[in-house]
């Protein structure tokens, strides 16, 4: 099977006060074509920064990728020249982020903003682009997409400002939409809404999804495959059902007791676990040569606290990165 | 229309603003010790209380308090503001035949500062430890410190007197002859210095606001957007992060505008630029109250244009503004 983004032994470097710490730390993982994989994990664990890695966007100066490859179709990014990421991004890879009151730019109207890259990716003339532009508001349900165009983004609300990030990241029908965390900031309805509206375009481009989010019942709606981070590395992988069904790992059990209603319907087993106690580790101590998770998990024995542990595979798919796993 | 509305709003209170000046330069005439009967008389050798009070009806200075008032705010609506003592000639006359020197000197500096000190803003706030960002840092130091009479002097002592590369003051050049352009260059060889000495202190300025804008708005969500879209890293810069940036800068250039107006008159004063400045300068050693209080009221008027054209600006930057959120 060929992938259209393979990472592969992923180390992705902060460089801090203290010191270097590995904010990613060996991460590998595919995606193929159409599919849609989900990242998940607590704040801090590193799944924005893995996204930024792929647009080769870290923070200047501070991050930057210290050893691995990211293979998409064939090229590697990490040695990509930024020329050649440039036409790259926003072109075959579009990115929706977090915040969408402060991520369009508040002095252009947002018919401009999503003009612009079509210009500057398919070249088309100013009239072209912004035609262009009004058939994307539409298409992303944004009523009266000809007045809309005009609008300034502080004129509109937060679903309606994700919705044009959207039609952004989706302007030059991108190979893969990586979607940060689309609905964190924005209420509830709202959130259905978006998730709605991009498994819709999904099914209609055919675009792969990276989507990262904290939420267990988003991740069950709108991905096939899922990948557990835990403070940089990778917990556990696997297809959506098979992980929920009978997670491998004591950190991903943690996450999806947190979600009663998600483990009442698609299984029987339930966890005593209702929540995960105590905190992610500070990123200092994120490179340290055992499992992170250690502090926290009732399962941990003496190995945990001093070998980090390897990748067992339970099927080609499924795989947990735990001592015990195989217990579970 | 809120537009057209608050721009209307902008220039009520501009007029109100404007009026207010008005009075209070009338409350100050009418509080200084003596009045223009004084005046006259002395000037004729003395006088009795008789013709004291004929010169009084005369000039209408036996009216009450308002209406006298009134009278003055009919004559400056219709840019009567009196009769120098001094010159002998009607202020309004000599304060427009000052004017353009003093515009000249005083919107060529500020342009030239926000221009460069955008320019140098942008530059070091691409490379934050860079040389441009520290000689900027010192510049601005040297530029807030330095009084400008003291630059203006040391430039006149260097430039002018010990190499010779630029007039001693003054504006034209009477030995000059030709056209047009001969004598556009004389001007700008005098202006040289002058403009020189008085952007120094508001490019600075300029220079570290705008830097430290920039240095946000490039850290800022839409940058990220703008990098995420793949646009080239000038259209990042210039179009995405130095449109944001300019806001406060902007802001700040209309607030500095009366400093650099009052900068001017130091400035003229020790160039010997013919303008309002070197006039208030002589006009205030002779006591010559109704010039005084003219150019008063034109640098107010200067100044009330200067934040309306600001608010235009700003207008025009940001959209924000436009709308008025
Ligand atoms: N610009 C930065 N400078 C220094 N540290 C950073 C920077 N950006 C992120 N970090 C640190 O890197 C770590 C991983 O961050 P990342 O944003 O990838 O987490 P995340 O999994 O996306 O979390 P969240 O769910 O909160 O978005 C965090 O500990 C964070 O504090
Ligand atoms: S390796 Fe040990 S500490 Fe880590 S999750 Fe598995 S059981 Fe817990
Ligand atoms: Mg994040």
């Amino acid at each position: 099977m060929s992938f259209l983004l393979k990472v592969e032994n992923l180390r992705i470097e902060l460089r801090m006060r203290a010191g270097v710490a590995p904010v990613i730390d060996d991460l590998s993982f595919e995606l193929a074509h159409g599919e849609s994989i989900s990242f998940v994990g607590e704040s801090g664990c590193g799944k924005s920064m893995t996204a930024l890695a792929i647009m080769g966007l870290l923070p200047e100066g501070i991050g930057r990728v210290a050893s691995g490859k990211i293979w998409f179709d064939g090229e590697d990014l990490v040695a990509a020249s930024p020329a050649r990421l440039r036409h790259i991004r926003g072109n075959k890879i579009g990115m929706i982020f977090q915040e969408p009151m402060t991520s369009l730019n508040p002095v252009y109207s947002v018919g401009e903003q999503i003009a612009e890259v079509l210009r500057e990716h398919q070249g088309l003339s100013r009239k072209a682009a912004w035609a262009e532009a009004i058939e994307l508001l539409d298409a992303v349900r944004i009523p009266n997409p000809e007045t809309r165009a005009t609008a300034y983004p502080f004129e509109m609300s937060g679903g309606q400002r994700q919705r044009v990030m959207i039609a952004i990241a989706l302007a030059c029908k991108p190979k893969i939409l990586i979607a940060d965390e689309p609905t964190t900031a924005l209420d509830v309805t709202v959130q259905a809404q978006i998730f709605d509206l991009l498994r819709d375009l999904r099914r209609q481009t055919g675009t792969s999804l990276i989507m990262i989010t904290h939420d267990m019942g988003a991740v069950a709606e709108m991905a096939e495959r899922m990948i557990v981070m835990y403070a940089g590395r990778k917990a556990e992988e696997g297809p959506v059902d098979k992980v929920i069904a009978h997670a491998r790992h004591p950190y991903t059990q943690g996450l999806i007791s947190c979600v009663p209603h998600l483990v009442a319907h698609l299984t029987e087993e339930r966890q005593d676990l209702n929540e995960v106690p105590g905190i992610v580790p500070g990123l200092a101590e994120f490179g340290q040569g055992r499992c992170l998770f250690a502090s926290r998990c009732a399962r941990a024995t003496e190995r945990c606290l001093t070998t980090r542990p390897e990748e067992i595979a339970f099927s080609d798919v499924h795989r947990s990165a735990c001592w015990h796993a195989e217990g579970m | 229309m809120d537009v057209l509305r608050i721009t209307f709003l902008r220039i009520v209170y501009s007029a109100l603003l404007l009026a207010a000046v008005v009075v209070l330069n009338f409350v100050m005439i009418h509080l200084a010790p003596g009045d223009v009967a004084d005046t006259i008389a002395q000037s004729m050798g003395g006088a009795d209380a008789e013709i004291l009070a004929q010169i009084r009806a005369d000039y209408g200075l036996d009216q009450p308090f308002i209406v006298q008032l009134g009278q003055y705010i009919w004559k400056v609506l219709h840019f009567d503001l009196g009769s120098s003592y001094y010159y002998n000639r009607p202020v309004t006359e000599l304060i427009l035949e000052r004017l353009p020197a003093t515009l000249l000197l005083v919107i060529t500096a500020q342009t030239l500062a926000l221009v460069i000190g955008v320019v140098t803003g942008v530059f070091s706030a691409r490379r934050p430890n860079g040389f441009l960002s520290h000689l900027v840092t010192i510049v601005a130091f040297f530029g807030h410190a330095a009084p400008v009479f003291w630059t203006g002097i040391l430039l006149l002592i260097a430039f002018s007197l010990q190499i010779h590369w630029f007039p001693v003051g003054g504006m034209r050049d009477v030995t000059v002859t030709g056209g047009f352009w001969a004598h556009s260059f004389d001007v700008a060889r005098h202006m040289v210095l002058p403009v020189f000495t008085l952007s120094t202190t508001f490019l600075a300025l300029y220079s570290r606001l705008c830097r430290a804008s920039m240095m946000e708005t490039l850290g800022s969500d839409y940058v990220r957007t703008a990098k995420a879209k793949g646009l080239p890293m000038r259209s990042v810069v210039y179009k995405h992060a130095l449109k944001n940036a300019l806001s406060p800068v902007i802001t700040l250039a209309g607030l500095q505008f009366s400093a650099v107006i009052s900068g001017a008159v130091l400035v003229e004063t020790v160039f010997s630029w013919p303008g309002l400045g070197t006039l208030a300068f002589q006009v205030i050693v002779a006591r010559d109250t109704p010039t005084i209080l003219g150019i008063l009221f034109f640098s107010a008027l200067i100044v009330i244009a200067g934040n309306l054209l600001t608010d235009l600006v700003q207008r025009l930057v940001d959209p924000r503004v436009r709308t008025g959120q």
